[in-house]
């Protein structure tokens, strides 16, 4: 927006050089440097090393079990992120605020307190495993407790990349859409949802990544069997614990992989929402 | 409140609403309301002395000063680092700007298993400098350096993400007058700059400070989890609950529980007062 008149003063600022240096620096030295060294190490499996890792019937189920039941969360994330902000904006209730703090609680609250309790309330004699139970359904140590513990972690990306969006949308539209004739039903499904849905996708996208990536909050209710409910970030702890690096390394790469596709991704919708609708 | 006479044109009916926002409270209530409740449940099912017995023991006090001290290494780091980056970013104009904000939120898309591998893999024995680090006695993985490290690079962007959006659009007027009036660069950041930019940089450290104190992912992977020297707080919890003394495991685990309480009442109270001195939410 500005660019034009910063560009012409840019030179008034002091401190380009000290603060620039100190950025690459430190960058370079934290993330980048270690990154790298990741990298190396992988290139030196090179590809047929990195395809027997891959190949392993472990390896593949750990990915396809972290992979599925994180898309599956995400989804689920992103139509009740919808709902909970769409609730959140539109309607006055007693406790709003109260429950609008709450919604980030997923990132306040420790992965390993979020874990550990998720475990106790899904055991089977905890409070929702053991009505769960009696009607046949086992959550803890299954798929479906990895499944609930991902839908946790996903919740506040989801609502809060919906919720500005709801509160700026133009109520004349509405309007419009309804001396026109249309029903409430129509009015929300033409006229209201389709902006919001670039919104939805990123919340989808951020939910999915950082699922990917989850650790503390699913090993205590996962069991971590095997084939059944192993995910990749505990297959990964397994093998460094096997001080088997390659193995480790060659399952962490793959996963930064899917990781930076799912960011290009996002910077794709936000480029595309951008263009269609004039904002990100 | 429903109001059968009169139904405005662009809101739901009054039983449609009432239906979602008890949908919407419902999943909220199972899915965040419960497990916050079963942490202090879980932590005073056996009584007051009980939960007061998990803190007296020497391991946890070792855990929760470890803790206390790899937060006080890392904030003031990435505090310094956030404070530096959007300096850089927000006043200056150069290419591949927008690479080094990606770049700069790199660590918020890496699994925290491989934030921690990643130090191993340069600095465990088996590490690119491991037979250096040997050879000169320093150790950097199962011990605090590597601690400090992960901790580091999992709350790396914190800082500077709330600050970059919001000294982008403060643009470079207030200092520039600073400076024509002949006040010196350190001075013009320190009386013009830092009280502009105050309430989000409180903001972000509280949300840096929390995700310091509670990271386990990375941590876990680096710690080697020696009981009284390298567990943190949340690696204290795991091993109390993997030992099944669940009542300690969610004494420990209520601190925690409180902590993140505590910031999600600071950061709303910020927000709610300075919402506009924030405003790094249009930035994602």
């Amino acid at each position: 927006m500005a660019d034009s008149s910063r560009q012409r003063r840019r030179n008034a600022i002091p401190g380009f050089g000290l603060t620039m240096g100190y950025t690459l620096t430190y960058l370079g030295l934290i993330v980048l440097i270690p990154l790298g060294a990741l990298i190396l190490r992988a290139s030196t499996l090179g590809m047929a090393g990195l395809w027997e890792i891959l190949a392993d019937p472990r390896v593949l189920a750990a990915l396809r079990i972290s992979f599925g039941l994180s898309f599956a969360a995400a989804l689920l994330d992103a139509v009740f992120g919808l709902l909970v902000a769409w609730v959140l904006v539109r309607y006055a209730f007693p406790g709003r605020r109260f429950i609008d703090a709450m919604v980030d609680l997923p990132f306040a609250l420790p992965t390993a307190v979020a874990g550990i309790s998720l475990a106790a309330i899904y055991a089977p004699n905890g409070w929702l495993g053991a009505p769960l139970e009696s009607l046949g359904i086992k959550v803890a140590y299954t798929p479906l407790g990895i499944f609930i513990a991902l839908v946790f972690v996903g919740i506040p990306f989801a609502v809060r990349t919906v919720e500005p969006l709801i509160a700026e949308i133009d109520r004349e539209t509405e309007e419009a859409s309804a001396t026109l004739g249309a029903s409430r039903g129509q009015t929300v499904w033409r006229v209201v949802l389709p902006p919001l849905m670039p919104a939805m996708l990123t919340g989808f996208a951020l939910a999915f990544a950082r699922a990917v990536g989850e650790y503390g909050s699913v090993i205590f209710i996962a069991g971590n069997l095997p084939y059944l409910s192993e995910i990749a970030p505990v297959l990964i702890v397994i093998r460094l614990e096997e001080f088997d690096y390659a193995g480790a390394t060659g399952i962490a790469v793959i996963m930064l992989a899917i990781s930076f596709a799912a960011l290009l991704a996002i910077n794709l919708i936000q480029a595309w929402s951008r263009r269609r609708f004039g904002y990100a | 409140m429903p109001d059968t006479r009169h139904q405005p044109p662009t809101t739901e009916r009054g039983t449609t609403r009432v239906v979602l926002t008890l949908t919407a409270l419902a999943f909220l209530t199972v899915c965040l309301i419960l497990p916050l409740a079963a942490v202090f449940t879980e932590a005073f099912r056996n009584g007051v002395d009980a939960y007061m017995d998990a803190f007296r023991e020497p391991d946890a006090q070792a855990a929760i000063r470890l803790t206390l001290t790899v937060a006080a290494i890392a904030v003031p780091l990435n505090l310094v680092f956030g404070v530096a980056a959007s300096w850089a970013v927000a006043k200056f104009e150069f290419r591949g700007k927008s690479l080094l904000i990606t770049l700069i939120d790199l660590p918020f898309s890496v699994s925290p298993v491989v934030s921690g591998l990643v130090y191993v893999l340069l600095f465990g024995a088996q590490g690119l400098l491991g037979p250096w680090l040997a050879a000169h006695n320093i150790q950097i993985i199962f011990a605090l350096p590597g601690i400090v490290l992960a901790t580091v690079f999992v709350t790396f962007p914190f800082v500077a993400r709330e600050l970059i959006p919001l000294m982008q659009d403060q643009g470079t007027g207030d200092e520039e007058a600073a400076l024509t009036l002949g006040a010196s660069g350190f001075k013009t950041f320190w009386t013009v700059t830092l009280p502009n930019i105050r309430w989000a940089l409180l903001y972000g450290v509280l949300l840096c400070n929390a995700r310091a104190m509670g990271e386990f992912g990375a941590v876990a992977v680096v710690s080697g989890h020696i009981r009284g020297e390298t567990n943190t707080m949340p690696l204290h919890v795991e091993i109390l609950y993997n030992e099944y003394n669940f009542v300690a495991a969610f004494a420990v685990a209520s601190l925690l529980a409180l902590l993140a309480l505590v910031t999600l009442a600071a950061k709303s109270l910020l927000e709610w007062r300075y919402g506009d001195a924030i405003a790094g939410r249009a930035g994602h």
